[in-house]
């Protein structure tokens, strides 16, 4: 492994007074694709906003492709034309046709000029399967190919990385292969992706690596042979447990 | 007594409700058909035609009271609206900003300017202001001054309308377009505010309404006759025939654009609730 493509260091974060990142060590290397578990509450949506700061880490250091993204004077804008972000609620923007939400960005941001960010537009369209629904608005479309559509306009900025905020939490459960298709077509092709999921299917057999989170911490990193198929930690173990048969779960004391 | 006891289904005693609700509605239309007749009684028809309704009156308004006195009032209204809605803009934007001082500022604004009646304000830009700074001139004369009481009535109302638009665009919008490399004032430019414009049109078409007819107040500014607007124009008519048909029809002309604008604004209003679903 060369240089990491995405480097955390040390990082914390807290909301006040409730500490959600307690010191998080964390490295992606090049087109490797690293998929985030854990509970709801353990800070990995959290760890994945401070890699493109949409959150203000409160401590720590994080870097993308050798910049340091939490430098004060680093040109923020610049570095997240770099980086690609999937929302759960996917983000598209209402008022504007498929086709716009792709060219607007490149126009405005990336400076890009008509013909060519409408060629671009068309190549990720097609990357995702949805050329037919160029004209079509955001909303007449299904979750799913909404989906497609917000991976298709983070593809057009061109970034060297991907990061993936649970995409197909939102989704009716018989929309979500045709999301996690794509992202399994943009792992082969070769994208470092960063990837906070409950698809424990897709993290086992598209991933690289498994990362438990917990607690605000890593508790777990390696393999997804070992990590879902091996857990050494009990804290994994039970977390897994309940996600692949949530039907056999007790009810537990809740401890605050 | 439990819940089970209530009977769901009392025994018959006198009226049953649906007879007394009947009853109501009835009574209800006998008060409203009293009242009709009360004032069709009562008021002087004849001598009210003879004030209102001269037709040789109203005939000889025309053309002017359409090419001269309405257009004077869209001329007041459109250019009052334009200045207010630049400058509720930009006071929605300070309110919105991070910059405590310009919270302050924006806030002040929009209490004094909201709290104070239009027509003090005709007569502070008509008085106060060539007062304060002689020998400057407002631009444009009459139509400079009437725009920018206008607009410093309006941008407060508006200020606050787009202030609630723009927070009513999702959260979501704003951190997908930062995502993707927009800084924060071209986010603003080319996503916030275009889907903010979408949900405070009908109460920004509702403000224009009030400017409408809020552009009568011109009157206190003292114009020239071919400054003079609808209202203006029809009073001045009134007092040179010592008939008030010109009041009428002014006050017809005004409807004549109110009206519509007050549909456009429900049917937009009832768009707006489909697409949200």
């Amino acid at each position: 492994m060369s240089r990491p493509e995405i480097q955390v260091k040390g990082l914390h974060k807290s909301f006040g007074d409730n500490e959600v990142l307690r010191g998080i060590d964390l490295e992606i290397g090049q087109g490797e694709v690293v998929c985030v578990i854990g509970p709801s509450g353990s800070g990995k949506s959290t760890l994945l906003r401070c890699v493109n700061l949409l959150e203000e880490p409160t401590k720590g250091q994080v870097f993308v492709g050798g910049t340091e993204v939490t430098d004060p004077d680093v040109d923020i804008d610049a570095v997240r034309r770099r980086i690609g972000m999937v929302f759960q609620q996917f983000n598209l923007f209402p008022h504007l046709t498929v086709t716009e939400n792709l060219t607007l960005p490149q126009r405005r941001v990336l400076r890009r000029d008509k013909a060519g960010a409408a060629r671009t537009a068309a190549e990720n369209l097609e990357r995702v399967g949805l050329s037919e629904k160029a004209d079509a608005y955001p909303s007449s479309l299904s979750g799913g190919q909404q989906q497609r559509v917000a991976i298709a306009r983070a593809l057009a900025m061109g970034p060297e990385v991907m990061l993936f905020d649970e995409p197909t939490s939102a989704l009716d459960p018989e929309l979500v292969g045709d999301v996690l298709a794509v992202m399994r077509r943009l792992a082969r092709e070769g994208m470092t992706m960063m990837v906070v999921t409950h698809e424990m299917t897709f993290a086992r057999e598209v991933a690289d690596r498994v990362v438990f989170m917990d607690g605000g911490v890593v508790v777990e990193d390696g393999a997804p042979a070992q990590v879902i198929g091996n857990p050494q930690n009990e804290r994994t173990r039970h977390f897994l447990s309940r996600l692949l048969d949530p039907a056999m779960a007790e009810v537990e004391e809740e401890k605050s | 007594m439990t819940a089970a006891d209530v009977p769901i289904q009392p025994k018959k005693k006198g009226l049953t409700r649906r007879q007394k609700r009947r009853l109501s509605r009835g009574a209800q239309y006998v008060v409203f058909v009293a009242a009709v007749i009360a004032f069709a009684v009562s008021a002087d028809w004849g001598r009210l035609k003879n004030q209102f309704a001269q037709w040789d009156i109203a005939r000889q308004m025309f053309p002017d009271v359409i090419t001269l006195a309405l257009k004077n009032t869209v001329l007041y209204t459109v250019s009052g609206f334009a200045v207010g809605l630049a400058l509720g803009m930009l006071i929605a934007l300070m309110r919105l900003s991070s910059v405590g001082p310009y919270r302050w500022l924006a806030g002040i604004y929009i209490e004094i300017f909201r709290g104070l009646p239009a027509l003090l304000i005709f007569i502070f830009i008509g008085v106060a202001v060539p007062l304060a700074f002689p020998g400057t001139e407002i631009v444009g004369g009459t139509y400079g001054k009437v725009a920018l009481a206008l607009g410093l009535v309006a941008a407060a109302y508006m200020a606050e309308t787009i202030r609630a638009g723009i927070q009513a665009v999702p959260k979501g919008q704003m951190e997908a377009a930062r995502s993707l490399g927009f800084s924060p004032a071209r986010a603003m430019v080319s996503i916030i505010v275009p889907q903010a414009f979408r949900i405070i049109l009908p109460p920004l078409t509702n403000e224009l309404v009030l400017l409408f007819k809020d552009s009568s107040l011109v009157l206190f500014l003292g114009v020239t006759l071919e400054e003079r607007e609808l209202s203006k124009y029809g009073r001045d008519l009134a007092s040179t025939t010592a008939n008030s048909t010109p009041i009428l029809v002014a006050g017809l002309c005004y409807l004549l654009v109110t009206i519509p604008l007050g549909f456009v604004v429900r049917r937009m209003e009832a768009k707006a609730q489909e697409a949200v679903r």
